[in-house]
Formats: C-alpha cells, structure tokens, sequence
C-alpha cells in the first residue's frame, strides 16, 4: 500500500496534487500534509501524501553513508597493504 | 545537484561497502526483527539476507497489515458483504483472504458489490454516486493508513453523507511491540522500526517502550542503503552494549511526526483494545471511532458482532507473525499453501512473509 519512491508534487488544486512518480502521473490528496508546495517530494500512502522529504537531512543522510564507505575503502586498503 | 530521494539509496556500490562494515563489526550471533511489510519485501526483493554474515538473523514481525488482521474481522467483513443494500470498499490485499467460511473474493463472484479502491477518496467518491446504496470502508491497516480513513470520515461528515461508514480494524505499531516483548519464546535483539508508521507518529512515539525495555531501535527507510544502514546502526549499538532508539530516515522521519495526521487521528478515533491474529488482545493496540462520529461507525449502523473464529486449521501464521517460526517451518507453505491458493492471510498480502519467502527464497 506504500509507495516507498517518493513523488514530486507537479500542479495543485484545491488540496489534490498531481504527482509523478518515475514518470506516471498520478494524485494525491494533500489533506493530511501541511504547506504543501510544488516540486516537493512527498511520501504518498493509499492516495494521501503524508510527508515532505526534507532535502537538507536527505544530503546528510547520503553525506553520511558515504563516509562510511569511505572509511572502509581506507581499512580495506590498509589490510590489503602487504606485510613489511 | 538534483536528487530524486531514490536511486542515490540503491547504488550497488555503496550497499556492498556497507555490508562489508556490517561483517567487520558484528561479532555477537543476533536476531533482529523488522515491523514492516514493506521492509520484509524490500529485504527480500533486494537480496540483504544472503549478504550479511551468518551471525545476523532478519525476522519477519507482525508488520502486514492484513495478515494481522484477527480471523473473526475478516468473518465480519464477509458477513457485511452480504446485507442487502451495502457495498463493501475494500484494498485490494483484502480480497483473498480466506474466513471462516468465505472470502470476499468469492462472495463478489456469487454477485455482492465488493469493490477495491486505492484510496479512501475513491470510497467517498463511491458514496457519493450512488446514494441509494451503504457504502462501508473496510479500514484495515496502521498508523499510516488510519489517518487517511480519519480524514475520509471527517469529510463525510463535512459534506453530512449518510450513506458512508468505516469498520475501524486498525492496529497501532508501539502497544504491538510491547506485546512481542512479554511473549516468552520471542527473542528479539534489536528492532528494525516501521519507516512509515514513524512519518506519522515520530520517533519520540517509541521513547516509552524503549526506555521500558532498553533494546536497539532504529527507524529504517526502505532502499536498500536505508535498511543496511539501520542494520549497521543496530549492530554498532549492540556489539558496543550502548542500546539507543535511533533514526536512520531523517529525511522523513521527525522527532514528533506528522502533526496534521496525527490530529485529524485523534480527532475521529480513540485507542480501543484490538484482537491480532497469532498474538491476541492487546490492550490499546487499536482504534475505535470516536461517538462524535458514531453515525460512520458501520459496527453500530449494522449491528456487527465478531464471533468467535478460529485461524485457519494447520495455518502457522501466528508463529510466523511472532518471529517463532519462518514459512518453510509451516508444514503446509508450497506444498498446499500457495499465492494461487492461499491457507492463511500471511501468503495472500504482497506483504506477507509467507508471499515473501515463496517468491523471493528456494527454501
Ligand atoms: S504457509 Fe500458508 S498455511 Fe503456512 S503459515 Fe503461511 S499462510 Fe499459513
């Protein structure tokens, strides 16, 4: 019943939105969503948007995974170095 | 820089690094529990079982909203479709689930009106065409989806429909954990929480049932970084005996949720004890329709009792939903139980562990 991809808000009207989901037009009521604006990306269930995908915690997010990788790139280079 | 808050959580390469973390790190055999029918398919889907070490153990909770729907409200379900005069909306996962005696399914084949909506805006619309007919959601599901029945039933009431009411069989994520805990053969070391049941009731919802227990929680999306990501937090807090609840979807996630949501919730239902399939009554684990909004209550419009109703004979769904056992342990999962046939409702929903298993797993 989730859709797990979040939407991008396209057009509003009178509390429905259109929304695009990788390409397919669909809509969502907004009742349930404060301050809803267009190009939000918004987290649809069962037809109602029900969150705004926060950009900033979304790049911290990603921030943060990929210094995770990157730390492990440095263990798994420091364990493949060849004993002196 | 663009992001469509969606690949960038499946890069292959990033997902492989953050298994190899995992497997540094986890040294303790654990088992950890995720509360969510979406994340056991996403889990599945993405293959996450058959990567991380042995040491780690998923177990699938009672996160499918419609395999924990209690034998005798499906038998009420049934029971609906057939009064004279109701048409019965229902999602579409419903459909199939064998009752008692019938399914809504096969009572739409012998000619009841059952119609499946994709939303509850499409159930007002239903009522709204046809006023000679009672029109009654079947609303089944968690904290997600009971805001978008409340706000169904609070427009109803706004355009003053009479011929519109709901069955509330909702269910509430955190008294259900709570239940898990005091069920003695369930072992669970850490959870993996329910991403969009969080958007709504934010994190600080589970504070008192981890400060209770102190075990790892982590509130996960549903890309397959989210969920190697939350595993990974689980595992660093486990190995470091530092149990924490933390939130691994900000992005979504807030400390106090979705505060629209949450009071058009509270406007139109109360807390009420619930009975779940496999685990029983727990009190407050579910919601009643408030008596401001009595007139949408389709439980007193059409007297509905729920009887007594025994679980489908040999169905193991209950263990299952409980984390006691996995399908392959239930004697009747690909022999007799199958999509196309299902015994039990954790084979009919997409989100059913047993669904999940024969799609995704050889076992
Ligand atoms: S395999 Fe079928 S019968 Fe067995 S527990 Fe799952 S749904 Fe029930």
């Amino acid at each position: 019943m989730c859709l797990a991809i979040p939407s991008k808000i396209t057009k509003i009207d009178n509390q429905m939105a259109v929304i695009d989901v990788d390409g397919v037009r669909r809509e969502a009521s907004l009742l349930l969503l404060e301050d809803a604006r267009v190009g939000d990306y918004v987290i649809v269930h069962a037809g109602f948007a029900i969150s705004k995908i926060d950009e900033a915690s979304a790049l911290e997010t990603l921030a943060l995974l990929k210094e995770a990788a990157a730390l492990m790139d440095a263990r798994i280079d420091r364990e493949e170095e060849p004993d002196a | 820089m663009t992001i469509k808050h969606s690949e960038e959580y499946r890069d292959a390469e990033l997902s492989r690094r953050l298994v190899e973390k995992i497997r540094q790190t986890s040294r303790r055999p654990i088992r950890l529990m995720e509360v969510c029918g979406t994340h056991t398919v996403s889990i599945f889907r993405s293959g996450i079982r058959s990567v991380l070490p042995q040491t780690i153990a998923l177990l699938s909770g009672p996160g499918c909203p419609v395999c924990v729907t209690d034998q005798a409200e499906i038998d009420a379900f049934v029971a609906l479709a057939r009064q004279p005069g109701v048409t019965v909306a229902t999602f579409g996962d419903l459909m199939r689930v064998p009752g008692s005696a019938s399914s809504l399914q096969r009572e739409k084949a012998e000619g009841r009106d059952v119609r499946i909506v994709y939303s509850t805006v499409d159930a007002l619309a239903i009522a709204q065409k046809d006023p000679g007919r009672q029109v009654v959601f079947l609303g089944v599901g968690f904290e997600t989806t009971a805001p978008t029945v409340a706000a169904a039933v609070a427009a109803a009431a706004g355009l003053k429909l009479a011929n519109f009411s709901v069955i509330s069989a909702h269910k509430l994520v955190p008294p259900a954990l709570e239940a898990l805990m005091a069920i003695e053969a369930v072992r669970v070391d850490g959870f993996i929480l329910p991403g969009h049941v969080s958007v709504i009731i934010g994190l600080d919802a589970y504070r008192p049932f981890f400060e209770r227990h102190r075990l790892p929680c982590v509130v996960a999306g549903f890309e397959p970084t989210d969920i190697l990501q939350a595993v990974d937090m689980l595992v660093g807090q486990i190995e470091a005996d530092r149990p924490a609840l933390e939130n691994a979807y900000p992005r979504a996630v807030s400390a106090d949720g979705n505060a629209k949501a949450r009071k058009v919730l509270a406007e139109v239902f109360e807390p009420a004890d619930a009975c779940w399939r496999g685990i029983g009554r727990i009190p407050a684990s579910g919601l009643r329709i408030r008596a401001a909004y009595a007139a949408f209550d389709a439980e007193r419009r059409f007297g509905l009792t729920l009887p007594e109703a025994k679980p489908p004979k040999g169905c193991a769904c209950g263990e299952i939903l409980t984390g006691k056992k996995t399908p392959p342990e239930c004697a009747l999962f690909r022999k007799v139980c199958t999509p196309l046939d299902p015994v039990g409702p954790c084979m009919v929903s997409s989100e059913g562990t047993c669904a999940a298993y024969y799609k995704y797993s050889d076992a």
